[in-house]
Order: structure tokens, then C-alpha cells, then sequence
């Protein structure tokens, strides 16, 4: 039952976009199509969970001092590594996600598990851990997307929703859509929580 | 006098049509974070422009003589973050001995830095646009001043917010990133603008 916790928790009890505000930046920036989301939550997860597994392996061999940088040096070279695969095989998704790949590295959600998760926890936990963060992570990435896409320019993972006739409202894709879609998405979070 | 131009070009473009923060998504971790009072707005610019001049120069220089000459420019990630964290590190040193006044008003700012993606985003970013040296550099400066432009305006609008009347759960992130998306739509004026 803990097991199947550790696992679920990211999805909404603790979601590390909606219920603790970290990584703000590539939320925000990824977010105008629903592509673009999965994308970057898979991604994302990819090295959440890889680093977790790495980190909580290697937990007992680093020394408290300087295990920051440890920490950013793992989780460097996994990005790396979804850097270099995502250019090989999905070089579309690749070229829009762009810098926010390399980016991934000054992701908190990812240095914030390894320090909070990974560190303290055996192997197995900070595989769920990491899974079910990152996949919490995805989820909020494509309901943004979602609502954006929609909004912006009327079509969901690229298809047409409205008739011709509907008139998209352009500024939900442009930046300031990203800032009030959030603004609002808290709001409605705070408003459920306090119910 | 081309010359000139190209700078003055450069500085319009990063400091108001690509603002770090409103339009490139950079750097928001710092920017709702440390956005309450003006005095601690001020504090965390001043600190990002100094690093980020900082960061733009030694990621170029490394990545100019170091990773080229070698082939390894996939250790791009992995190497500027090393280079940015350790950049960090001996700045807070070096202004701690020889400046503690200006250590202590700064002091709290410098850790948070590294983990600014801000920094980061215009070391690769630089790299990306194939600057050379003096262009790096005054990159570097230009994005750390609208960083820092758009962090006081909002710590300003932030302080007048405190007395608004809201509905409670609007209060803190939501309306802070709805502000936000205001600012950004009146930023995305600038986008017009012609040379």
C-alpha cells in the first residue's frame, strides 16, 4: 500500500507543478502544444528516474558536503544522454523543445527529488518515486498544453476541434497565455484544497 | 558606427523584445520567488547581472578553447553547469572577503543563482547564436539587466498587491503569475518594433 503511495502521490497530493510550483520554467515555456508536452514530461521523466535510481545507489559513497554538485553532475549526464537520443530519433520534437532540453539540469523537480527522495530512500522507492513525480509532472505539462492548445488554436494534439468559422484566441499560444492559464489553474487548486 | 548599431540592436533585443523572463520563460524560479519586497528585487538583480556577465565569458571561453579544440562539445551541458556552479561559489568567496558590505546585501541571493536557468539559458544560448567573445559578453549583460528590470517592476507591483482586495485563493502565486501575464502582453508590444 506505501509501495503503490509512493507511486501516486505526484499525480495530485503532491504535484510538483500545481501543489509545489517547481519547475516553473519549462511548465510555462513547453506548454503551447500538447506535442510539446508530452515531449518535455517524457523526457523530464526519463531523467528523474534514471538519476533517482543512480543517485540512491551511489547515496552512501558521496560526502554531505559536496553532494550538490554530485547530484548535478548525474543528473547533467542523463540529460545529456536524452539530449543526444531526442536529436537522433525526434528531431521535431527536438528542434521545438530546444534549449529547454539542456535545460532540464536547473529543473528543481529533478535536484529537489534527488535531495528530498533519492538520497534518503533504497533503490526500488526512488524508481516509483521518480516515476510517479514524473508522470505527475506530464500530466500537469499536457493540461495546460491542453487548455492552451485548445484555446489558441482550436485543435488538440494538432486536430481541428471547431468548425472553420471558429476564431481562436491567438494570445493563449503566445507568452502572457502561459502566465494567466496558470494563474488561474492555482487559483482553482487553492479553491479546491480549502473546500 | 555599424558597430555601434549592432550593440545598441542587441541590447533593445534582449533587454525588451526577448525578455528573459516574459517572453524566453527564464529565470521564473527567482522571479515570483524573490519578487516581494524591492529592496531584496534589487539585491537578486544586481547578483544575476554580475553572474551571468560572468557566466556568458567563461562558458565561452571554455567552450571556444576547451571543447572544440577536443570535439567533446556534447559535454556542453555538463561542463557550463560545472562551470557556472563553481563561478558562483568563488564570486560569493571573493566578495565576502573583499566587499562584505555588498556580501551582505547580496549574500542570500548568490546560492539561488545556480539554480537560475536564466544563466544557464544564455551561456548555451550564446553558443546557439555563434557569438563572438565581446557579443557573449554583452549578451550576457543586457539579459541580466532586463532580468533585472522586469524583477523591480514587479516587486513594485507586487508591494501595491499586498493591500488589494482578492478572493483568497487568488492570492500570492495565482495573482502573481496573472500580473505577470499582463506584463507580458504589454512587453509583447515591443515585438513591433522596427530598425
Amino acid at each position: 500500500m506505501t509501495l503503490l503511495k509512493e507511486f501516486t502521490k505526484g499525480f495530485v497530493k503532491e504535484n510538483p507543478v500545481f501543489v509545489m510550483a517547481l519547475g516553473l520554467c519549462p511548465t510555462l515555456a513547453v506548454t503551447s502544444s500538447v506535442v510539446n508536452a508530452i515531449g518535455m514530461g517524457l523526457a523530464a521523466t526519463f531523467v528523474l528516474v534514471f538519476s533517482n535510481i543512480f543517485i540512491s545507489l551511489i547515496k552512501n559513497l558521496i560526502p554531505s558536503k559536496i553532494r550538490i554538485p554530485a547530484f548535478i553532475v548525474v543528473i547533467a549526464s542523463f540529460v545529456t544522454i536524452v539530449d543526444m537520443v531526442m536529436h537522433a530519433y525526434l528531431p521535431d520534437i527536438h528542434k521545438s523543445l530546444g534549449l529547454f532540453i539542456p535545460l532540464i539540469v536547473v529543473n528543481c523537480i529533478i535536484l529537489g527529488r534527488a535531495e528530498a527522495f533519492a538520497s534518503k530512500n533504497n533503490v526500488f522507492r526512488s524508481i516509483l518515486d521518480g516515476l510517479g513525480m514524473g508522470l505527475g509532472f506530464t500530466l500537469a505539462l499536457v493540461v495546460i498544453g491542453g487548455i492552451r492548445e485548445v484555446l489558441g488554436a482550436g485543435q488538440f494534439l494538432g486536430y481541428n476541434l471547431f468548425p472553420e468559422t471558429f476564431q481562436p484566441m491567438l494570445v493563449a499560444i503566445l507568452a502572457p497565455g502561459a502566465f494567466i492559464v496558470m494563474g488561474l489553474l492555482m487559483g482553482l487548486m487553492n479553491l479546491k484544497k480549502k473546500k | 558606427m555599424e558597430f555601434v548599431g549592432k550593440i545598441l540592436f542587441m541590447a533593445v533585443m534582449a533587454i525588451f523584445v526577448q525578455n528573459f523572463v516574459l517572453m524566453r520563460f527564464l529565470g521564473l524560479c527567482p522571479y515570483i520567488g524573490v519578487s516581494k519586497k524591492l529592496d531584496s528585487a534589487l539585491g537578486m538583480g544586481m547578483a544575476v547581472i554580475f553572474v551571468m556577465t560572468m557566466a556568458s565569458t567563461f562558458t565561452w571561453l571554455i567552450h571556444t578553447y576547451l571543447l572544440v579544440p577536443l570535439h567533446i562539445e556534447f559535454l556542453q551541458t555538463i561542463a557550463f553547469i560545472l562551470t557556472i556552479a563553481s563561478l558562483v561559489q568563488l564570486v560569493e568567496m571573493v566578495i565576502q572577503k573583499t566587499a562584505p558590505a555588498l556580501y551582505k546585501s547580496l549574500g542570500v541571493f548568490l546560492p539561488l543563482i545556480t539554480t537560475n536557468c536564466a544563466v544557464l539559458g544564455v551561456a548555451i544560448l550564446n553558443i546557439q547564436s555563434e557569438y563572438n567573445f565581446i557579443f557573449a559578453i554583452l549578451n550576457g549583460l543586457f539579459a541580466g539587466i532586463g532580468f533585472t528590470l522586469v524583477l523591480i517592476l514587479m516587486a513594485g507591483i507586487r508591494e501595491r498587491l499586498e493591500r488589494a482586495e482578492l478572493p483568497a485563493s487568488m492570492k500570492g502565486m495565482p495573482i502573481s503569475m496573472i500580473v505577470a501575464g499582463s506584463m507580458a502582453l504589454a512587453f509583447l508590444g515591443f515585438s513591433g518594433l522596427k530598425f
